[in-house]
């Protein structure tokens, strides 16, 4: 406890006198912080999005198409970035290829680091394709192509909606380990505007609120798509 | 001798076939033909081989011993130098295109309608045109009662409507040899009926080649020209559908009708 007391005392002095909550301040920096939100955080997490779950699908269906030693080989990497954390991802590709575009890293690691989470929920969703499915395509001679596009991933995926959803909420909240590159997105530009005016307590709370306003009604969309798709059918 | 043998070529020939599931030998030394627009059902109790033989013949099964030959092709293996050595996937899909499947479970895709079930494989394997197949599927609808469903998903009909789908579907492909795998076990027994008369109508109608699998001795007795009594994994006794049904000659097909006549 003894530790911790300097953290609560050590309110930097200048403009950090005064209330605790100061709304004209509060006010005056969020259109800053907001830009960086859409700009940085959104932006990752929609583009992560797309990846990951474009790639995800991918590597659940190499994983079952590729044979065995393949199949093994795709597994064991997805399995490898799964297990390693965000951050020695981002760290790796920051400082081994220079020249990238740290925003494009983010993209990068965000896609991939979650496309091996989603494999394992198109994985799933696959298994849960009944085998009379199959079945019934080969009776009909199907390809494989269409097999896979007309039959098992449209089953595949009503059950796989709500989890991925999830992930992306989780790859939303993950977002602020782009500040160890060095992205200014929302959480390090609070804490820049907290470093330079010694007011941490609105730019922070400003920044936890925003990401509360869009997480939240997200899980509420996903919790009803959820509804709507076990009713579908 | 692993060759068709029936200087007519059958449709189907069975030549030493064997099925086995791990240790577990389902088939053996299995040998039958089925000559072209026959219709031959499968009786016997179950665990007696008769549906590994149907999902043999549409190569949902990996056959482990012998031969399959449709139209003289062989289906999954030929003989060649003294060793058996497996057909290639283009073969065996150009013989697998003209078996059509119907199965207890219906396996409609849930995820299209009606309609979509039956016109996607003729026109992505066939090569048919969307107007052309969706004709035929229309006039398939009538021909099996529904011809108001065709927009309709699957989910939304009831087993029977959805059976007579599949029967629809299959048909749609217009197959040489028609599998019946316990299409009306699944279904409530009012509309038993109803998709049994679609089926004789088929089978008045046109010639395709039948292989049925059924606990309907009835129906089997209507439409079949040939009743083949398994057990063990054997044929026990086969001839005209009177003959087994009113004069078995093998104790355990006596045994069998007597037990499924009793309970219908």
């Amino acid at each position: 406890m003894i530790t911790l007391t300097p953290l609560l005392t050590a309110q930097p002095a200048g403009d950090s006198s005064g209330p605790i909550w100061n709304w004209e301040f509060a006010v005056e920096i969020f259109p800053e912080i907001l830009t960086a939100f859409i700009q940085v955080t959104l932006l990752v997490t929609v583009v992560g999005t797309i990846i990951a779950a474009i790639l995800g699908l991918v590597i659940a269906i190499l994983i079952r198409v590729l044979p065995t030693p393949l199949a093994l080989i795709v597994r064991w990497a997805a399995n490898f970035i799964r297990m390693t954390p965000i951050v020695v991802q981002l760290l790796v590709l920051y400082y081994g290829f220079t020249w990238m575009d740290p925003l494009l890293i983010g993209f990068i690691v965000f896609g991939i680091h979650y496309a091996t989470y989603m494999s394992e929920v198109y994985r799933a969703g696959i298994e849960s394709v009944p085998k009379g499915q199959w079945e019934a395509t080969k009776a009909l001679s199907m390809s494989a192509g269409r097999t896979w596009r007309r039959v098992v991933i449209p089953q595949a995926l009503r059950s796989t909606i709500p989890s991925l959803g999830n992930y992306a909420i989780s790859m939303f909240k993950d977002t602020p380990f782009l500040f160890v590159i060095s992205v200014a997105e929302m959480v390090r530009v609070a804490q820049t505007i907290g470093a330079q005016t010694f007011r941490y307590t609105e730019a922070i709370t400003i920044a936890g609120l925003i990401f509360l306003a869009a997480s939240y009604p997200t899980a509420l969309l996903i919790n009803r798509l959820e509804k709507r798709l076990a009713y579908a059918n | 001798m692993p060759t068709p043998t029936d200087p007519e070529t059958p449709v189907i020939e069975f030549v030493d076939v064997e099925k086995r599931f791990g240790d577990n030998i389902v088939l053996k030394d299995l040998n039958f033909s089925v000559r072209r627009g026959e219709r031959v059902t499968l009786i016997g109790p179950s665990g007696s081989g008769k549906t590994t033989i149907l999902r043999l013949v549409m190569t949902l099964e990996e056959l482990t011993g012998g031969y399959i030959f449709v139209d003289g092709e062989p289906l999954t293996h030929r003989e060649k130098d003294g060793k058996r050595v497996p057909v290639s996937a283009k073969e065996q899909k150009q013989l697998r295109t003209r078996i059509g499947m119907v199965f207890q479970q219906f396996n409609l895709f849930p995820n299209m309608t009606v309609l979509e079930n039956i016109i996607e494989a003729p026109i992505h394997v066939l090569g048919q045109s969307k107007s052309e197949a969706t004709a035929k599927a229309h006039s398939l609808l009538e021909q099996v009662g529904l011809p108001d469903k065709a927009n309709e998903h699957p989910m939304s009909l009831s087993g029977g409507q959805q059976q007579r789908v599949a029967i629809a579907r299959a048909l749609a492909m217009d197959p040489e040899i028609l599998l019946l795998d316990e299409v009306t076990s699944a279904l409530d027994p009012e509309v038993v009926g109803d998709v049994l008369n679609i089926l004789r109508t088929v089978a008045d109608t046109t010639n395709v080649t039948m292989l049925i699998v059924t606990h309907e001795m009835s129906f089997a007795r209507d439409v079949s020209h040939k009743v083949m009594m398994f057990d063990g994994g054997r044929v026990v006794e086969e001839g005209a559908p009177e003959k087994i049904f009113s004069d078995p000659t093998h104790e355990r097909t006596k045994q069998f009708l007597s037990a499924v006549l009793r309970d219908a």
